[in-house]
């Protein structure tokens, strides 16, 4: 626990460090990355200590706020994800170093970095502590700095306007978890976990709503479709690299948070499980769909967030089922599946967003239909892209694929019994249509941007990142293939993580996973014998050749004499069968000048896919607030007399109803 | 003594009564340091046997802050800002007077109904202290000048340690010593602040600064 506290001092520092070297770029890049690497490095130590052992480690201190103790605790659940947070932040920090560099004479680096590290030791914080009171306010902090790391460009109008979406979208969460744990308070007297799970809230009526609460609250963080809009605003505005902490990490406090809070509450119902996977299906489905028609790199990618959250909701509302109906076999490779993929999504999906961000460094380009062809000049950046596109689309031999493996064959097991068959069913078809869209999703993303011919000509010579960018990359794709490979041994050493959060013996976990460890001991071997032919191939291509000079020639033009990059297919052309298809949910809004004549001279086709919740679900609603609050605006005056008296007689009311 | 403590408190009731009523800023400071000076001697006369080093020097320091140092530097900005030296209230005089006489009931109604922990000396202390916190809240609330609304912060201060004194022996020195270096900082933030929003606009109507929100 120390060592954590260590780890947690040496952030702040950092962060402060760099926060008053900010006149010196160089010296608050080092500072403020350098103290976020360090500060991960021993914070890992505890945190695989705990995962390898299941051991907790505790530490309390009595604190002066009301309600609030300063215990901290790490268990196995904690740990996972101190562990994912802990890597990717650090991998994260070595990219901002050099992608921030960029900035050095507009913006401020120091401030950056000052709210960089603030953000990693909050989210340690959230996840490490163990009281009500500290909770929240790590929580909000963890909020008000990514806030403030999302406005890093605030000179431009849309980025402002993602902001205050985030702000508002978080802080309504917040007040949902207020509520929570003020019930849970007033149920226990204390706002201490400990008195949580001692005093026992389940069975009571109490323990729907707070888990209703729980799922609106945390579902907000974590994306939860419909409360996922600022999603696809905030991640694009913010710089790449915090994007990717962002989208990696950040949003899994909502899921740590909903894991945590199903510790309190005691045996589940069934109907928390069936809301949770009605909840992972519309996200995933919806999630990817929305990817799917989006031309903004980054904006596709925050959608495809929603889906794995879907996806990872999908597996903990098979293990809530699970235990609400007495399954087992049914909790443990739910929750199994929906673990590994906090870790699997924090990897690819950080891999993606430093992609994008190295797409975007080197072409200052973030609209899809702009660009092509950009893995001739960046070779590096283009396998590492494709090879977490590969992850994120759940195809072996890589990680992605084992956590949804481990959730359809939950799925699968559930099949057969009595009470879940439906959702189960629901759950495989559900995993299987969002496999397959991400699959067309991620071929749009990859395909337009990386093969092909450029679509327009750039403004800047591209150019492959530097190596400081590329390793980070690199160690994430490294994580997906490690995780993909060793997955028998990772599902084995996940044990008593699993005894963590279902509340199982190891020996009947152990018995309940050699379920999957067979078949993935045979994917193993398969992926490996892929791996080997993959590499044999590429090794006989390079000396095939060898000594030869590649060249570039016409493809046949179908008679038309002058071919120009114009003619390829475009992201949107690529993804309109689909879109089309689905186009109920989408609500594409099209604006087309057709081709006339014998002779067409302009044509144009413009189309735009607004968020459906924003659109349909949230604006009408906050313009009612708004005109509701109107009719109170005489109350402000303006005038400092007017709020002190305003002031006064509320005191002085207050005075006399108490002498009364 | 008690005889005595009943006059000055009456005495303390009829400078907050002549304070809203009086129509000239140089009158309401050299008031509100009349009120201080009164405050300063009130110990003396509530506590008589527990004159000890610790409360003299308290009752000095309140006596020169309040009496000396801050009329002097609220009378200084009045002279450098140049302003008029009327107090334009929002509330006419009398109406203002009307009301104080109705907050003065209001006090004395809760001063009876008041828990305290511990018997009081007088039993008129407590609604002093209630009386002057309105009067210093309906001062700020119903005249247009900044230096006015310091003057009803400062009468605010003197009831709540009018308020501390009925408690005295409960208050640790170093509260109230940092109550007082508080006002000592407000008064002097404010009279600076007054200054430069003088220099700027000319004039330090607060209704007219309402002018510059969005």
């Amino acid at each position: 626990m120390r060592l954590i506290l260590f780890s947690l001092m040496i952030f702040c520092f950092s962060g402060i460090c760099s926060f008053f070297f900010g006149k010196n770029p160089r010296v608050a890049n080092m500072m403020g990355a350098g103290g976020t690497v360090m500060g991960a490095l021993i914070g890992l130590v505890p945190a695989s200590i705990v995962l390898w052992t299941g051991r907790i480690a505790e530490f309390q201190r009595s604190w002066q706020i009301p309600y609030g103790s300063f215990s901290l605790k790490l268990d196995a659940l904690s740990a996972f994800f101190l562990l994912t947070i802990l890597i990717l932040s650090a991998i994260a920090a070595i990219y901002g170093c050099t992608y921030l560099w960029d900035y050095r004479n507009r913006k401020n680096l120091g401030a950056s970095w000052f709210f960089f590290n603030i953000l990693v030791a909050s989210m340690v914080m959230v996840v490490i502590s163990h009281n009500g009171m500290l909770f929240l306010m790590a929580w909000e902090i963890m909020s008000l700095s990514s806030f403030f790391l999302v406005t890093f460009e605030d000179e431009i109008k849309s980025v402002r306007q993602a902001g205050w979406i985030y702000l508002i979208a978080t802080h309504i969460g917040t007040a949902f978890l207020f509520v929570l744990f003020i019930l849970l308070a007033h149920r226990c007297s204390s706002l201490d976990f400990t008195h949580f799970i001692a005093s026992g809230v389940n069975g009571t009526s109490l323990t729907g709503t707070a888990f209703l609460l729980a799922v609106i609250g945390f579902g907000t963080k974590a994306g939860f479709m419909p409360f996922h809009v600022w999603l696809p605003e905030a991640h694009p505005a913010a710089p790449s690299h915090v994007s990717a902490v962002m989208s990696g990490v950040m949003i899994k406090t909502g899921i740590y948070g909903l894991f945590r809070t199903l510790s309190f509450l005691g045996r589940p119902e069934p109907w928390w499980g069936w809301l949770l996977i009605a909840v992972g299906l519309t996200s995933g489905i919806l999630g990817v769909l929305f990817a799917l028609a989006q031309h903004d790199l980054k904006r596709l990618l925050a959608y495809s967030s929603v889906e794995n959250i879907g996806i990872i909701t999908l597996g903990l509302g098979l293990g809530v089922l699970g235990l609400a109906v007495n399954q087992p076999v049914l909790a443990v490779l739910g929750f199994g599946g929906s673990l590994l993929h906090v870790l699997n999504h924090a990897l690819f999906k950080g891999l993606l967003f430093l992609g994008a961000g190295a797409v975007l460094h080197a072409t200052g380009v973030r609209n899809i239909e702009q660009l092509g062809g950009l893995i001739r000049h960046m070779p590096w950046t283009g396998t590492l892209f494709l090879i977490g596109s590969f992850a994120i689309c759940g195809l072996p031999p890589l990680n992605g694929f084992i956590s949804e493996f481990l959730i359809f064959v939950g799925a699968f097991m559930g099949m057969g019994l009595s009470d879940v068959s439906l959702s189960s069913i629901g759950v495989i078809a559900g995993l299987a249509a969002i496999g397959g869209l991400a699959a067309a999703c991620f071929t749009k993303a990859f395909g337009i941007v990386f093969l092909g011919e450029p679509r327009c000509t750039p403004a800047l010579p591209v150019h492959e990142i530097s190596w400081s960018m590329r390793l980070p990359m690199l160690l994430l794709a490294l994580g997906c293939l490690g995780i993909g490979l060793l997955s028998p041994w990772i599902i084995s050493a996940m044990n008593p993580l699993i005894g963590n959060v279902t509340g199982l013996l190891i020996n009947d976990i152990d018995v309940h996973l050699a379920v999957i460890v067979l078949p993935l001991q045979r994917i193993t071997a398969l992926s490996c014998f892929f791996v080997l032919i993959l590499a044999s191939l590429i090794l006989l291509r390079r000396h095939l050749l060898s000594g030869k000079i590649p060249g570039q020639s016409c493809t046949w033009d179908c008679g038309f004499l002058r071919p120009t990059a114009r003619m390829q297919y475009t992201a949107s052309s690529y993804a309109q069968p689909i879109t089309t298809m689905f186009g109920f949910f989408l609500q594409t809004r099209q604006t087309i000048h057709a081709p006339e004549g014998l002779f067409p001279a302009r044509a144009s086709l413009h189309t735009h896919t607004d968020d459906v919740f924003l659109k349909r679900l949230f604006h009408p609603l906050f313009h009612g607030i708004h005109r509701l609050l109107l009719r109170l605006h005489w109350l402000q005056q303006g005038r400092v007399q007017i709020y002190v008296l305003y002031v006064a007689v509320t005191l002085l009311s207050l005075l006399i109803w108490n002498l009364r | 003594m008690e005889l005595w403590i009943d006059a000055l408190i009456v005495l303390l009731i009829l400078t907050n009564l002549k304070l809203i009523g009086s129509s000239r800023l140089s009158a309401c400071i050299r008031i509100v340091a009349l009120q201080g000076v009164l405050l300063g001697i009130l110990p003396g006369l509530v506590n008589p046997d527990q004159m000890t080093l610790r409360a003299i020097l308290l009752s000095a320091i309140t006596i020169v802050f309040k009496g000396m140092v801050f009329p002097w530097l609220l009378l200084r900005s009045m002279r450098t800002s140049s302003v008029r030296r009327e107090m334009e209230p929002f509330i006419g005089y009398s109406t203002s007077m009307l009301i104080s006489v109705g907050l003065l009931a209001l006090a004395m109604w809760m001063g009876g109904r008041l828990p305290l922990p511990i018997p009081l000396k007088s039993p008129l202390v407590v609604p002093l202290s209630l009386f002057t916190i309105m009067v210093g809240l309906l001062a700020i609330v119903s005249r247009k000048k900044a230096l006015s609304q310091v003057l009803g912060y400062l009468v605010m201060e003197n009831g709540i340690y009018a308020f501390g004194l009925a408690l005295a022996l409960k208050e640790p020195l170093l509260v109230e010593l940092g109550t007082l270096l508080d006002v000592f900082m407000a008064v002097f933030v404010m009279g600076i602040a007054i200054f430069h929003i003088n220099r700027e606009f000319d004039h330090i109507d607060t209704d007219l600064l309402s002018a510059l929100k969005g």
